[in-house]
C-alpha cells in the first residue's frame, strides 16, 4: 500500500512537470503551428535564474523561482519577436530556427555555467518528507502538483474569462477566420509565447527542487516527454495535456518501478502508440 | 496542416539550377564529381600540409581521421536527406538507425563472440528488420505526429542503451571495439588510411543508392508525395508504401553508417543514440541545401569538420586572448554552430548547394 502511494505521489509529481512543460508547447503548436524545441532552452533559463539569483543575489526561495520565471518569460518573448515572428507561416523554418536555439542556447548555458550538474538550492520544507497512508513522501511531490494545478487552473481561467483567452482559443480552431474578422492574432502569439516560456521557467525551477540539481542538459529530455505528452493529449488541447501528462507520469513511475528500468520509458511509447493508432488526434485533440 | 505540405515550401537547390545545360557545363556536371572524388581516393598518398585547416599532413593518422569522420557524417546526412529532403518525412529518430548498426556489430564481436563477416550479416538483417517493423507503426501518422513517434522510439532506444541491460551496452559509458574481434587492416593507427576508404567507399555506395532510387519510380513518386500528397492518392498510388520504402532504404544505409563509424572510432558511444544526434543531420541537411543531389553531403562534411576543428578553436591562441564574453562561447561549437545554422534559415534557404546556382545566376 505505501509502495503505491509513494509511487502514485511520484507519478503524479512528474506528470505536474511534464504538464508545465507541455501547456505551453500545445498552446504555441495550437496557435501558431510551431513545434517548439527552444522549451527545453525556457525551462534551462527558468532552473539557472532561480539557482543565479539564489547562490549569487542572495534570494529565498520564493522571489528567486519568480526572478527565474521572469527570466524565462522575457527570453520567450524575446524569441518569439525577434526570430520566429519574421518566418510566419513558414512553419518548417520556424521549426528549424528553434532546433538552432536549443543548441545554441544549450551551448551557450554550458559555456556560461559549465557542463556538470551544479547543487540547487533548494528551501528546508521542501527537502523534508511527509507520511501520508503509511508511505513516507517527500514534500517537494506536493509542491509540484501544487504548483501544476494553479498554473493548470490560472490558464483555464485566462482562457475562458478573458478577451485574449477567446482571441487565443478562437485562433487555435481557425485562425485564418480570426484574422479575418480584423482581430490581430499576432499578439495572441506573442502572448502563449510568454506563458509558455513562464510555465517551462517555473517547470525548470521546479525540476531543480525535484532532481537537486541543474544541468544545461536537463530541459532535453524532459521536453521530449512533454512532446509525448502534447501527442497523446492532442495538439493545442491545454485540458489533454493535463489528463495526457497524469497518465503518461504514473504510468512511467508503476511500470519502471514493477518491471525493469527502461520499461516505464518503453511503455510510455507504446502508449503514445495505442493513442495514435486509435485517435490520430490524441485524446481531446481536433483531427489532425 | 502536414508537414509534407510545408516542406515543398522550401525551394530545393534543382529548382533553382538553370536549364537547359550546355554540352560543356553538362561535362563540368559529370566530370567535377568524379574528379573531386578520385583526389579523395589518392588523398592519403598526399604530404600537403595544410597548417590550421588539418591537424597534420593530410597522410597523418589525424587528418586522415578527422576527413574519414567527415565522409562518414556526408553519408548519413545523405541518408536523412532521402527523407527529409526529398519524401518529405520529418524523422527526429534517425540516430537509432546509426546506433542500431554500430552496437550490433559491436556487441556481436566483442560481447557474443559472433565472427566478424558473421555479425556483419546480423547487421544487414536488423537493419532491413527493424525500420520496416518500427516504419510500419510510424508511418500510420503523418507531419507533426509521425515526428514524434520516431522521437519517441529514438529515446526509448537511448535508455535502453544507457540502462545497460545484461551487461550489454555498456551504459554511459559505451562499448569499446575488442581490438582482436576485428582484421589487422582495420585496427591501429597506422591503419587508418584503410578506415579513410572504407569511409569513403560508404560515401560513395550511400550517394549511388540514393541517386539510383531518386531517379527511379519510386523515387519519383516521393518527389510526388512531397509536392502532393492527395494527388499521389488519387492517381491511385498508396503513399504509405512508397513511404515506408524511403523509410526503410535510409534507415537500412544509416544503419551501415554505424558499422562503418564503429571501425572508425572504434567503439560504440550512447551519444550517438540521443535525440541532438538526430538533430545534428537535421542541421547537416539544411544548412547543405535539402533534396539536392550533393546539398546533404557538403552540409555533413561541414558541420562535422566545424565540430570538430572548432573545438581545437576554442582553444588556440587566437581565442584565448579575447574577453571573457567572447572566449566562453566561441568554445562550444555548438553555439557556433547553432547560430550559423539559423542564419542559414534566415538568408539562404537553399543551403550550399543553392549558393552556387545563386552566383551563376548574379553573373549571367
Amino acid at each position: 500500500m505505501s509502495n503505491i502511494v509513494l509511487l502514485a505521489l511520484t507519478g503524479l509529481g512528474l506528470g505536474a512537470l511534464y504538464f508545465l512543460i507541455a501547456s505551453g508547447l500545445s498552446l504555441i503548436f495550437g496557435l501558431a503551428d510551431v513545434l517548439n524545441f527552444a522549451h527545453g532552452l525556457f525551462l534551462a533559463v527558468g532552473a539557472y535564474g532561480t539557482w543565479w539569483s539564489s547562490t549569487h543575489l542572495g534570494f529565498p526561495f520564493v522571489p528567486a523561482v519568480m526572478f527565474g520565471v521572469v527570466a524565462g518569460t522575457v527570453t520567450a518573448v524575446l524569441v518569439e519577436t525577434l526570430l520566429i515572428r519574421p518566418l510566419y507561416r513558414r512553419t518548417i523554418e520556424q521549426v528549424l530556427v528553434t532546433v538552432g536555439l536549443s543548441l545554441a542556447g544549450v551551448a551557450l548555458l554550458q559555456a556560461a555555467f559549465g557542463a556538470d550538474p551544479l547543487t540547487f538550492p533548494r528551501p528546508e520544507w521542501a527537502t523534508g518528507t511527509t507520511r501520508i497512508l503509511g508511505a513516507i513522501v517527500p514534500n517537494d511531490r506536493f509542491l509540484l502538483i501544487g504548483a501544476a494545478v494553479v498554473v493548470l487552473v490560472a490558464i483555464q481561467v485566462f482562457l475562458r474569462r478573458t478577451r485574449f483567452g477567446l482571441i487565443v482559443r478562437a485562433g487555435v480552431e481557425d485562425r485564418t477566420m480570426v484574422t479575418a474578422l480584423g482581430i490581430n492574432v499576432r499578439t495572441a502569439f506573442t502572448l502563449v509565447f510568454a506563458i509558455g516560456g513562464a510555465a517551462a521557467a517555473l517547470a525548470g525551477a521546479l525540476a531543480g527542487v525535484y532532481f537537486g540539481n541543474v544541468s544545461p542538459g536537463q530541459g532535453t529530455s524532459l521536453l521530449i516527454f512533454a512532446f509525448i505528452v502534447v501527442v497523446i493529449g492532442g495538439m493545442g488541447s491545454v485540458t489533454g495535456s493535463a489528463i495526457a501528462a497524469v497518465l503518461v507520469g504514473l504510468v512511467q513511475q508503476f511500470t519502471s518501478f514493477y518491471a525493469a528500468a527502461g520499461v516505464g520509458e518503453a511503455s510510455v511509447v507504446l502508449l503514445l502508440a495505442v493513442v495514435l493508432l486509435a485517435r490520430p488526434g490524441g485524446l481531446a485533440g481536433r483531427a489532425a | 496542416m502536414t508537414t509534407t505540405a510545408d516542406a515543398s515550401e522550401t525551394a530545393t537547390a534543382d529548382d533553382l539550377r538553370p536549364r537547359p545545360d550546355s554540352p560543356r557545363r553538362r561535362w563540368i556536371r559529370r566530370g567535377a564529381p568524379v574528379a573531386a572524388f578520385a583526389v579523395l581516393a589518392i588523398l592519403p598518398f598526399s604530404t600537403l600540409d595544410l597548417p590550421g585547416l588539418l591537424p597534420g599532413p593530410a597522410n597523418s593518422p589525424g587528418s586522415l581521421q578527422l576527413l574519414a569522420v567527415c565522409l562518414v557524417f556526408a553519408g548519413l546526412a545523405a541518408t536523412y536527406d532521402l527523407l527529409f529532403g526529398r519524401t518529405g518525412l520529418l524523422s527526429f529518430g534517425h540516430a537509432l538507425y546509426v546506433a542500431l548498426g554500430s552496437y550490433t556489430v559491436n556487441i556481436a564481436v566483442t560481447k557474443l563472440g559472433l565472427t566478424l563477416p558473421a555479425a556483419l550479416l546480423l547487421a544487414v538483417l536488423v537493419g532491413l528488420v527493424v525500420p520496416a517493423l518500427l516504419g510500419a507503426v510510424a508511418l500510420r501518422v503523418n507531419g507533426i505526429a509521425f515526428a514524434m513517434v520516431t522521437l519517441a522510439t529514438a529515446q526509448v532506444g537511448s535508455i535502453l542503451v544507457m540502462s545497460d541491460p545484461g551487461r550489454l551496452t555498456g551504459g554511459e559509458e559505451g562499448l569499446p571495439l575488442a581490438p582482436d574481434a576485428i582484421p589487422a587492416f582495420l585496427s591501429g593507427v597506422t591503419n587508418t588510411a584503410n578506415l579513410y576508404w572504407i569511409a569513403l567507399g560508404y560515401l560513395i555506395v550511400v550517394l549511388a543508392v540514393i541517386a539510383w532510387v531518386v531517379a527511379s519510380e519510386p523515387g519519383r513518386v516521393w518527389q510526388a508525395i512531397r509536392e502532393n500528397e492527395r494527388r499521389v492518392s488519387v492517381l491511385g498510388l498508396p503513399p504509405y508504401r512508397f513511404r515506408l520504402l524511403a523509410f526503410v532504404i535510409a534507415s537500412f544505409l544509416a544503419t551501415l553508417g554505424g558499422v562503418v563509424h564503429l571501425f572508425l572510432v572504434g567503439g560504440s558511444s550512447p551519444q550517438i543514440t540521443t535525440s541532438n544526434f538526430t538533430l545534428a543531420f537535421l542541421v547537416m541537411v539544411v544548412l547543405g541545401g535539402t533534396g539536392s543531389r550533393w546539398g546533404a553531403m557538403l552540409g555533413g562534411v561541414l558541420y562535422t569538420y566545424l565540430d570538430h576543428r572548432l573545438a581545437a578553436l576554442g582553444t588556440s591562441d587566437a581565442v584565448a586572448g579575447l574577453p571573457e564574453v567572447l572566449r566562453a562561447p566561441l568554445s562550444e561549437p555548438l553555439f557556433v554552430l547553432g547560430v550559423l545554422f539559423i542564419v542559414m534559415v534566415y538568408f539562404l534557404p537553399g543551403g550550399l548547394a543553392s549558393l552556387a546556382a545563386r552566383l551563376r545566376g548574379r553573373t549571367r
